[in-house]
C-alpha cells in the first residue's frame, strides 16, 4: 500500500494499534529536540550575549562555555541526524517520509488539500494518518529535515573558522561561505535558521499536542511508545 | 632600462646600498614568516633574476592602497620596493605624465608581453561601456583588458579590486565591478583591507618578485599568510570575549576596562585580516586596541552588511528594507505563536460545536 490513509475496512490502517516508530526513530526525535532546544538557547545568547561578570576575565569563562555547549549540541545533533538518515535506508516505510515527499503521486496531492482544507476548518471529517499525514510531512521536510542540513552546514563551516585553515571542518564544510557571501552572512544565514526551525516547532508541538486530545488517533505517545493507537474503527 | 636588469641591479641604480639590501632581504623573509635560511634564497633570487616589471594600475578608488603601501612600517621596504616598481607605471607616483606615460604601458607591453605583474587598485565600472571611469580619452575598463591580455599574473589591491567596496554599494550605478568577475583568463591574487596593512602589502609584492609565483592561497582567493585567521582569533582582548566581558556603550564602565568589543558591533570575529597581529602603522595599534570594533573592511561586502555597531547584521535579501535575522525571527516566531493561539481557539469551538452536533469529529 502506497498512501498513509485508510482506504477501506480491511487496510491495516483501520486496525486499533499499528507500530509505527521504530526505537532508533523515537530515539532521534528526542535527541533531537533536546539538541535543538540547547542549540537555540545558546545560539541565542551567542547572537545577544548575557550582561558581563565583574572581576578579572581569567576568573571567567562564560562566554567560552555557552560556546562550548553549543558545540558538544552540535556535534550530538550532527551525529544523531548521521544516524537517523542511516536509519531511513533500513528503517520501515515510516521511517524514510520526513526525507522525501511523493509528489508525483495524486492521491499525494489530494491528500495534502484534504488536510488543508481539515485544519482550516473547511472540512469536518479528519482523515487517519499512520505516519505523517502530507501536511506535516511537507513541513517537516521543508523546515526540519532541510533546514537541519542547512544547520549542520552552515554551523560546521563557522566552526572550521574557528578550529582554524585547513582543519576538517573547514575542508568539509568551508566552501558553504563564499557561496553564502561571506563569514558574516554565513552568521546571519545560521541565526536565521535558528528562527525558521523555531517556527516549525512551534507549530509542531502545537499539532502533536492538538492531535492527542482532538485528534482521531494517539500522537505525543506513539513518538514515546511507537505504536499508533486508533480512537474508533470507523475507516 | 636594460632587458636583463636584475632586481639587484635596479635597486642598486636607484642608490641602494649593498647593506640596506640584505637587510631588506631579511625583513622580508621575517615578515613572510619564512627561516632565516630564505633571507639567503631571497638575496640570490633578486641578484640573479631578471626583474619583473610591475605596473600599477588605479580604477575607481580613494587612493588609500597607495597611501597604505607608502607609508609601510619599514621605509626600507617601501624605499626598496618602491625602486623595484615605480620604475614601470603608477599614474599616481611617477614623474611622467600624459602622452609619455601612457606611452609606457605600450613599451612595456612590447618588451615584456606575458612577463610583467598587473597591480589593479581600484576597479572599473562596467554600465555606459565604462564611462565612468575615464583615463586618457579612454573608458578604464578598456585599458584594465588590454594590459590584463599581456600581463603575467594580477594582483587586486585592496576591498576595491578584490571585493568592489563602497562604490560598488548598493544600488551600484555605475555597476563598478571587481577585477577577478573581469579578468577571468588570468590568475588573480586578493589582497582586501580597505586599505591593506602596508607590511601586507610588501610581503605579498616581495614574495612574488622573488619566488615568481603566488604564496599559498585560500578559497577565496587570499594570500593564507595573511588572511588565514581573524582578527578575532588573535585579538588581545580575546581573554575578555571569553569570559563574557562586553562593552556595552562607548562610554561604560566596561570600555574603560578594555572589554570585548562584541557587543559594540566589532566584525573581528568574522573578518580575515592580519590587523590583530601585525597592526597598522608600523605595529603602532589598530581598532580594537583604539576602543572601536572592526568594521570588517576586508571582508565581501562589508558595506552593504548594516550596522557597523550590531552584532547581527543584515540578510540583503528585501533590498532596503531592515532584514536582521534576529528582527525578522522575532516577528516569524512572534506570528507562529499568535497563529497557534488562535488555531487553538478556532479548534475549542468547532470542537465542542461538533460535540453538541454529536457531529463526524472524533475524540
Ligand atoms: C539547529 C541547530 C542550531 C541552531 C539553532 C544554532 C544557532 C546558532 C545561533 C543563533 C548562533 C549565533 C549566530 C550569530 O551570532 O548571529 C550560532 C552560532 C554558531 N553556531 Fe550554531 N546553531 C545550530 C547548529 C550548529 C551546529 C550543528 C554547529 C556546528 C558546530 C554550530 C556552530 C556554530 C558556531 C561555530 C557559531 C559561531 C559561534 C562563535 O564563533 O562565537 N551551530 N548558532
Ligand atoms: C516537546 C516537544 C515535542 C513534542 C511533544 C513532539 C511530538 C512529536 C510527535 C507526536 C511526532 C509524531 C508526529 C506524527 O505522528 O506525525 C513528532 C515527529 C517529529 N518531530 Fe517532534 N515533538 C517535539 C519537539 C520537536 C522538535 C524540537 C523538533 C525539531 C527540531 C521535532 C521534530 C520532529 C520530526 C522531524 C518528526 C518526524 C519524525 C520522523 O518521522 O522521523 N520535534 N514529534
Ligand atoms: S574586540 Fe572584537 S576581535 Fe577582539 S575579541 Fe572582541 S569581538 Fe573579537
Ligand atoms: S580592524 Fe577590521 S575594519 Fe579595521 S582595518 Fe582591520 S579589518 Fe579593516
Amino acid at each position: 500500500m502506497n498512501s498513509n490513509v485508510a482506504s477501506g475496512p480491511h487496510d491495516p490502517a483501520n486496525q486499533k494499534a499499528v507500530y509505527v516508530f521504530e526505537a532508533p526513530v523515537r530515539l532521534w526525535h528526542w535527541l533531537h529536540t533536546f539538541s535543538f532546544l540547547t542549540l537555540a538557547v545558546t545560539g541565542y545568547l551567542i547572537a545577544d550575549p548575557l550582561p558581563s561578570p565583574i572581576g578579572i576575565p581569567s576568573d571567567h569563562f562564560l562566554m567560552g562555555n555557552i560556546r562550548l555547549i553549543h558545540f558538544i549540541a552540535a556535534y550530538v545533533f550532527a551525529i544523531g541526524f548521521a544516524v537517523r538518515i542511516y536509519w531511513a535506508l533500513v528503517g520501515n516505510r515510516f521511517s524514510r517520509e520526513i526525507f522525501y515527499l511523493p509528489f508525483w503521486r495524486a492521491d499525494w496531492w489530494k491528500d495534502l488539500f484534504y488536510e488543508l482544507g481539515f485544519y482550516l476548518f473547511l472540512i469536518r471529517k479528519q482523515h487517519k494518518t499512520l505516519g505523517h499525514n502530507p501536511l506535516a510531512q511537507t513541513a517537516m521536510f521543508f523546515l526540519n529535515t532541510l533546514m537541519t542540513f542547512f544547520m549542520i552546514g552552515t554551523g560546521f563551516a563557522l566552526y572550521g573558522q574557528g578550529l582554524g585553515e585547513g582543519s576538517w571542518a573547514d575542508q568539509g564544510f568551508g566552501w558553504i561561505i563564499p557561496l553564502l557571501g561571506g563569514e558574516q552572512a554565513t552568521r546571519n544565514w545560521h541565526d536565521m535558521g535558528m528562527w525558521i526551525m523555531l517556527v516549525f516547532v512551534i507549530i509542531h508541538i502545537y499539532m502533536a499536542v492538538r492531535a492527542d486530545i482532538i485528534g482521531r488517533e494517539s500522537s505525543v505517545s506513539t513518538m514515546i511508545g511507537g505504536w499508533r493507537l486508533f480512537k474508533d474503527d470507523q475507516p | 632600462m636594460g632587458i636583463q636588469q636584475t632586481f639587484y641591479e635596479a635597486m642598486r641604480e636607484h642608490g641602494i646600498t649593498r647593506r640596506s639590501f640584505l637587510k631588506f632581504c631579511s625583513l622580508t623573509a621575517a615578515g613572510l614568516g619564512l627561516g632565516p635560511e630564505f633571507a639567503g634564497k631571497i638575496a640570490y633570487a633578486l641578484e640573479t633574476k631578471p626583474r619583473t616589471p610591475v605596473i600599477w594600475l588605479h580604477g575607481l578608488e580613494c587612493t588609500c592602497c597607495s597611501e597604505s603601501f607608502i607609508r609601510s612600517g619599514h621605509p626600507l621596504a617601501a624605499d626598496v620596493i618602491l625602486s623595484m616598481i615605480s620604475l614601470d607605471y603608477d599614474d599616481t607616483l611617477m614623474a611622467a605624465a600624459g602622452y609619455q606615460a601612457e606611452e609606457i604601458l605600450e613599451q612595456t607591453i612590447a618588451k615584456y608581453d606575458g612577463n610583467f605583474i598587473l597591480a589593479c587598485e581600484g576597479n572599473p565600472p562596467l554600465n555606459e561601456d565604462g564611462m565612468y571611469c575615464i583615463q586618457g580619452g579612454k573608458p578604464y575598463v578598456e585599458k584594465l583588458r588590454r594590459m590584463a591580455s599581456h600581463c603575467k599574473a594580477i594582483i587586486a589591491w585592496g576591498s576595491c579590486a578584490s571585493w568592489g567596496c563602497v562604490q560598488a554599494a548598493k544600488p551600484n550605478p555605475t555597476r563598478a565591478t571587481p577585477i577577478h568577475k573581469v579578468i577571468t583568463d588570468k590568475p588573480v591574487i586578493k589582497v582586501p583591507g580597505c586599505p591593506p596593512i602596508a607590511e601586507v602589502m610588501t610581503g605579498v609584492i616581495t614574495y612574488m618578485l622573488t619566488f615568481d609565483r603566488f604564496p599559498e592561497l585560500d578559497r577565496q582567493g587570499r594570500p593564507k599568510m595573511f588572511y588565514s585567521q581573524r582578527n578575532h582569533d588573535k585579538c588581545y582582548r580575546r581573554a575578555n570575549f571569553d569570559a563574557g566581558q562586553f562593552v556595552e556603550r562607548f562610554d561604560d564602565e566596561g570600555a574603560r576596562k578594555g572589554y570585548c568589543l562584541y557587543k559594540m558591533g566589532c566584525k573581528g570575529p568574522t573578518t580575515h585580516n592580519a590587523c590583530s597581529t601585525v597592526e597598522w602603522n608600523g605595529g603602532l595599534s589598530w581598532p580594537v586596541k583604539s576602543g572601536h570594533g572592526c568594521l570588517g573592511c576586508s571582508e565581501d561586502n562589508f558595506w552593504d552588511r548594516g550596522s557597523f555597531y550590531s552584532a547581527v547584521t543584515d540578510l540583503n535579501v528585501v533590498g532596503q528594507v531592515e532584514s536582521r535575522a534576529d528582527k525578522i525571527g522575532a516577528v516569524l516566531a512572534g506570528a507562529a505563536v499568535v497563529g497557534v493561539a488562535a488555531h487553538a481557539a478556532a479548534s475549542v469551538i468547532s470542537h465542542t460545536k461538533d460535540n453538541n452536533k454529536g457531529g463526524d469529529s472524533h475524540d
